[in-house]
């Protein structure tokens, strides 16, 4: 039994529980209903970039098609693997915190964090092999449409919108990265356990909706003719 | 009287809605072969068709996540009207906008 334990069974008082509620429960719904309102803001703040993807893709197919042609799908593949392989770990976290097992919800979450990082280092590895052969918009933009050289400004383009996505989705990974390991910290300590999970979920509402930002990412930058 | 305080605070404890290990492990190999199908049909030429086919395999794979990993399927009703709404917004941005850029005179 961890000490914390020990407190709420002298106290009566679950030491998280904020004076502001009434109870844990209340607590929980509020929380997580918190979590899905900044959510939903997050789901017009990527749609705002699909859309802009979805009207310039309309304008220029062939650009698009051109420029799809840089990417690996094998790479691409293989990394929504391991991002929804860190889902599974995200979720399997939550359900180790409801079932009280401690060490199961750590190492769940350094799971999570190490899967995490290699989506991110695989694409930075993809970052790196774009700049290489020029196609970072910008000054640095060498690269030229060898079949139709009136579709480079398109490609540029497609990159531009390559680079703007997918730059925002790993800008939510490295969040979601520092945010684990103060969750790792946190379930070492043995703050979360059944009647107190909901950072854990909350966390994963997180984690879940960086999963699905990719879920559309991979076959609209990778998989298009 | 405390041990009647303590069953109280119990009683208030999150009402447990532990998911079974079978069903995460299930929704991770539907995600996982779908993963594998929007690749497959990918690599088959469809014409106009492939964008809508790997947009619909996409959105089967959101919903996938958002029902169970994400929990909305035992959560409270209120849950559901934001989630919803989401989707709707975003539905709504999407429309209006192409329903300018599509109707235009001259070529977008």
């Amino acid at each position: 039994m961890t000490t914390l334990e020990t407190d709420a069974h002298e106290e009566h008082h679950h030491p998280f529980l904020q004076h502001h509620f009434e109870d844990l429960q209340q607590q929980h719904e509020a929380s997580t209903l918190g979590m899905w309102v900044f959510v939903a803001q997050e789901i017009l703040f990527f749609g705002g970039l699909f859309l802009a993807y979805a009207v310039y893709r309309a304008m220029f197919p062939e650009a698009w098609s051109a420029g799809a042609e840089h990417q690996d799908w094998m790479i691409g593949a293989a990394n929504t693997a391991v991002l929804i392989g860190s889902s599974l770990t995200m979720a399997l976290a939550v359900w180790a915190a409801q079932m009280n097992r401690r060490m199961l919800t750590v190492w769940m979450l350094v799971a999570t964090l190490v899967l995490g990082s290699v989506f991110v280092g695989v694409k930075g590895f993809e970052y790196y092999e774009h700049v290489h052969h020029g196609l970072f918009p910008g000054t640095h933009f060498t690269y030229v449409h060898e079949a139709d050289p009136a579709l480079t400004p398109g490609v540029q383009l497609f990159m531009t919108f390559y680079f703007a996505m997918t730059g925002l989705h790993a800008l939510h990974m490295v969040v979601g990265a520092g945010l684990l390991i103060w969750f790792i910290w946190r379930a070492w300590r043995g703050h979360f356990g059944p009647e107190y999970y909901g950072p854990v979920e909350i966390m994963g509402l997180y984690w879940h909706f960086v999963d699905i930002v990719w879920i559309f990412l991979f076959p609209l930058l990778y998989l298009i003719h | 009287m405390q041990t009647h305080q303590h069953d109280e605070q119990q009683a208030h404890a999150p009402a447990h809605h532990v998911a079974s290990l079978a069903m995460y492990f299930g929704v991770f190999i539907a995600l996982m072969v779908l993963t594998m199908a929007t690749v497959a049909v990918s690599r088959i030429d469809l014409g106009a068709l492939n964008t809508p086919l790997a947009l619909v395999i996409a959105i089967v794979k959101a919903v996938l996540v958002i029902l169970f990993f994400m929990h909305v399927i035992q959560s409270s009703r209120l849950t559901w009207v934001v989630v919803v709404s989401a989707f709707a917004w975003l539905a709504v941005m999407f429309l209006l906008t192409f329903a300018d850029y599509l109707t235009r005179g001259w070529p977008v």
